[in-house]
């Protein structure tokens, strides 16, 4: 009897314990939003959006260039990314048991696995190097490259998700392969194929470590590709690790600003796929 | 081969055209991923290349950084790297199984989403906020409250001596995470609620509390998964790098006290590549990249394959 | 039902999936403009059957087969036919409805007329009427053609699934199981419409149902364990089967 109520008591307590560990988990997240919030919204004003920065140690200015620089570092990144992330998804779940569906499958999950210092070294070596000279285009190859396995993997999971019988019914209409494939099967999959495509999107817009020694940063606005480009996360890093309080403050700002970006992408995609499964009834 | 296969005429070849040129153009996009692999690896090589053959393995080994004698070796940061993420793991591995068992097991069904989808926004957040947050918040919280404390109550250890920085392994290690925990969460997640119920119910009803079913039956079940899942976020650990270079202190050093600053491999990459000069720097710090490489990839390879064989061994118990 | 003229006809016709035989030595023909169906237990090879002879079956991995199949004379895996045009004359309803969920109904019936020759506009707009009204559905749709096609019921998807081949014009409807997934309702009114159809197409029904192929159609051919055993007029094959298989079937007492 004792025993039993010994028993129940400790399994109480284990699940008590792990009920614990969720606010733990969650705590961290309120915090950062949290002070973001209250470090950076105060100097989200106009100017922020549509100012240059100023000389170190003067306070106004903003982050235009580097709201520009990561449109086009990421703009570009997806031109290059998602064609490459969607045909290789499309094409493992087209023809899955070829042996180029299996060696691309592995090595998507191997390149997600990749540390982005890495790939920066990469595109350092690859394009910095031959050229010799700092580019955003630079930074725009090593982004793709981790949007690729990315998209790669997440068309491949949304399209397997089709059911058969479509592909079916198309092909006994006398629909072609490649009609059937995209008129039928991708498009109807076509929202996850979107949120995959969203979320590679938020990964890569806040990643810093790729653009280091690619992008590398820059004061001005530019839209010279060929040229270092200023980008929003590497102006957090620039200014969190700057010796002025201006500087902080801006970064909190800008991190504020990227952080919404992302959520807002991140959101978005949810959003896509959601419309789908209603619409699927 | 088969005698269903036929030949063509005019219109027949015109529809066969447009499924070769279809299958060639996926072809070569599929193609693209490899052929970036093998080019990556090349490329790496090639940076490294001078480093190999100035100081071959010996380069894993060696405490030296003189960037201005030349004289590079890494072991320091394959220490850091290494110490930075198991720590990191020792705080992440309970907390996250403790989330990820109470979201799929005992949670009510209404908070499970929500809850699951809050932690995984953690994911969502760049590195570089992390690393912002880590200098302005958790270092000064830390530095004031929890490293005295440490000190007063375990300074015994080597581990909890020395001077109090703020920046150091420590840190870096809490910060990491903060951030590994998502990953780890949501695969555990998904590996315990691939574990079929039968399981469940079978220990249940042979009396068994909610705790000993799930020490007893589900654990065991998904247990080369949860491992996976550990694995990965430890792949994730060592490549993380903005927000570990701006709390690890950035010194070519191996200390006992976790309170020293040190370095990973990722961290020196971060902040020496753009400003190296001499070609043996560069050289030294591509072979860092591509040791960094070679260790995140067979990780990764062990992660999946633990959790392929979860998710194949659920398949056949269930059948 | 011997003034009929052949539609289609199969000639020793034996249907594998890699080295595995689902059908074995098949050879039957088809009047047109009657309804015939297939019955046999389950995994008897009916399907695969059917799937044989719009050369569905070869886009199954492994898929192959042996023997001939005739469509008004000419064998459809005679090199040089075009599989995809092949299928445009030989139509297939499928057991579970597969409306195309992102298409409009509209969209749905005008599917199969787009991939052929381009068609003017109102051309093409006659023809999806036609085509809902000969699948009995024009009425209940014609005031939402352009809305998803997924928000009809299981019935009304099937019956647009009915619009959707016929569409085209071809000469042969396959029918595998179309009434499985419907209710009592649903399935009343694809039976009613197979008599409309069977004035224009040669129409095939699998089904599992023996009251529906007595019911339905001109000729029953039973399948078992991948082969034939029997075929003939309906009501003579109900009524005094030749074959002791076909009797134990029709009886219930195994399948
Ligand atoms: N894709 C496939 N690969 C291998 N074997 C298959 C495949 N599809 C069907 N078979 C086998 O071929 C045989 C005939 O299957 P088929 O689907 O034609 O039967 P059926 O008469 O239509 O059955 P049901 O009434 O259940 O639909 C079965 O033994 C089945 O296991
Ligand atoms: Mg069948």
């Amino acid at each position: 009897m004792n025993r039993a109520a010994a028993r129940r008591r400790r399994s109480h307590f284990m699940v008590g314990l792990m009920g614990l560990a969720v606010v733990l988990a969650v705590l961290p997240l309120l915090l950062i939003l949290g002070t973001l919030v209250a470090k950076g919204a105060s100097s989200l004003n106009l100017a922020f959006f549509t100012k240059m920065p100023v000389p170190a140690g003067e306070t106004g200015g903003g982050v235009m260039h580097a709201i520009v620089g990561t449109l086009m570092i990421v703009g570009t990144a997806c031109l290059i990314g998602l064609p490459l992330g969607i045909g290789g998804g499309i094409y493992c779940a087209e023809y899955p048991g070829s042996k180029l569906a299996t060696v691309t499958r592995f090595v998507s999950d191997v390149l997600n696995g990749t540390p982005s210092i890495v790939v920066g070294v990469f595109a350092w070596t690859w394009i910095v190097a031959t050229q010799k000279h700092f580019s955003a285009f630079a930074g725009s190859v090593a982004l793709a490259i981790l949007m690729v396995p990315m998209v790669t993997r997440t068309t491949e999971e949304m399209i397997k998700l089709v059911p058969h019988s479509l592909r079916e019914a198309a092909l006994a209409l006398g629909y072609s392969r490649w009609r059937t494939s995209l008129t039928v099967v991708v498009r109807t999959t076509l929202p996850g194929i979107v949120t995959g495509s969203l979320l590679a999107v938020a990964r890569v817009a806040g990643e810093t470590a790729p653009l280091l020694f690619t992008a590398l940063g820059s004061q001005y606005l530019s839209f010279d590709l060929d040229q270092p480009m200023a980008a929003l996360p590497l102006v957090v890093f620039t200014y969190a690790t700057g010796p002025y309080e201006e500087w902080h403050q801006l970064a909190w700002a800008t991190a504020l600003v990227l952080i919404l970006v992302v959520l807002v992408l991140s959101v978005a995609a949810r959003l896509a796929t959601r419309g789908k499964f209603r619409q699927n009834g | 081969m088969s005698p269903s296969a036929t030949g063509s005429d005019a219109t027949l070849g015109g529809a066969r055209f447009g499924d070769r040129l279809f299958k060639a153009a996926l072809t070569l996009t599929a193609l693209a991923v490899p052929v970036l692999l093998g080019f990556l690896v090349f490329e790496l090589w090639a940076g490294s290349r001078e480093a190999i053959g100035e100081f071959g393995l010996g380069f894993l080994t060696s405490s030296e950084w003189d960037p201005v004698e030349g004289r590079f070796g890494a072991l320091p940061l394959i220490f850091g790297t290494v110490v930075s993420s198991a720590l990191a793991l020792l705080i992440a591995v309970p907390l996250s199984l403790g989330v990820a068992i109470f979201l799929t097991e005992f949670a009510p069904m209404r908070i499970r989403g929500p809850v699951s989808f809050l932690i995984e926004l953690l994911a969502a957040i760049p590195s570089v906020v992390y690393g912002l947050w880590g200098i302005f918040v958790m270092i000064p919280f830390l530095r004031a409250t929890v490293f005295p404390f440490l000190k007063d109550t375990l300074g015994f250890l080597p581990f909890f001596q020395g001077p109090i920085y703020g920046p150091g392994m420590l840190s870096a290690a809490i910060i990491l995470a903060i951030m590994v925990m998502p990953y780890i969460m949501s695969v555990s997640r998904e590996v315990l609620l691939a574990v079929p119920n039968t399981q469940r119910e079978a220990a249940l009803a042979l009396g068994a509390t909610r705790w000993e079913a799930l020490t007893g039956a589900v654990l065991p079940y998904a247990r080369s998964g949860i491992i996976g899942a550990v694995i990965l976020g430890l792949g994730r650990a060592l490549g993380e790098t903005m927000a570990v270079t701006m709390v690890i202190g950035n010194r070519h050093e191996i200390a006992a006290s976790l309170f020293a600053p040190g370095y990973t491999m990722a961290a020196a990459i971060a902040n020496e590549f753009a400003e190296a000069v001499e070609n043996i720097h560069l050289s030294a710090l591509s072979y860092v990249a591509l040791t960094l490489f070679v260790v995140t990839v067979l990780i990764n390879a062990a992660a999946r394959l633990l959790i392929w064989r979860v998710a194949q061994g659920g398949g056949g118990k269930s059948a | 039902m011997a003034d009929a003229a052949v539609r289609i006809a199969t000639e020793r016709l034996s249907a594998m999936y890699g080295k595995s035989t689902a059908v074995k030595d098949v050879t039957l023909s088809f009047a047109a403009n009657r309804v015939h169906a297939l019955i046999g237990p389950s995994g008897c090879g009916k399907s695969t059957f059917l799937r044989a002879m719009n050369r569905m079956h070869e886009l199954t991995p492994g898929g192959w087969i042996t023997g001939r199949v005739l469509l008004d004379g000419q064998d459809v895996y005679a090199p040089g036919v075009n599989p995809m045009q092949l299928r445009r004359r030989v139509g297939m309803v499928f057991q579970k409805p597969t409306p195309f969920p992102t298409m409009s109904i509209f969209d749905n019936v005008a599917a199969g007329l787009r991939v052929g020759q381009r068609r003017p506009k109102a051309e093409l707009a006659e023809t999806v009427e036609q085509a809902l009204r000969g699948a009995a559905l024009w009425d209940e749709v014609k005031d939402r053609l352009a809305t998803s096609a997924v928000a009809l019921s299981g019935g009304q998807q099937q019956r647009l699934c009915v619009a959707r081949t016929i569409a085209p014009q071809p000469e042969v409807i396959l029918l595998d199981e179309p009434t499985a997934s419907l209710d009592p309702q649903g399935t009343q009114r694809i039976e009613e419409l197979l008599f409309t159809l069977k004035q224009t197409f040669t129409i095939i029904i699998v089904t599992h149902n023996m009251q529906q192929a007595a019911r339905v159609s001109d000729t029953t051919t039973f399948f078992y364990l991948g082969g034939m055993v029997e075929t003939g007029a309906t009501r003579q094959l109900f009524t005094s089967p030749a074959r002791e298989e076909t009797e134990a079937y029709i009886t219930g007492r195994f399948g």
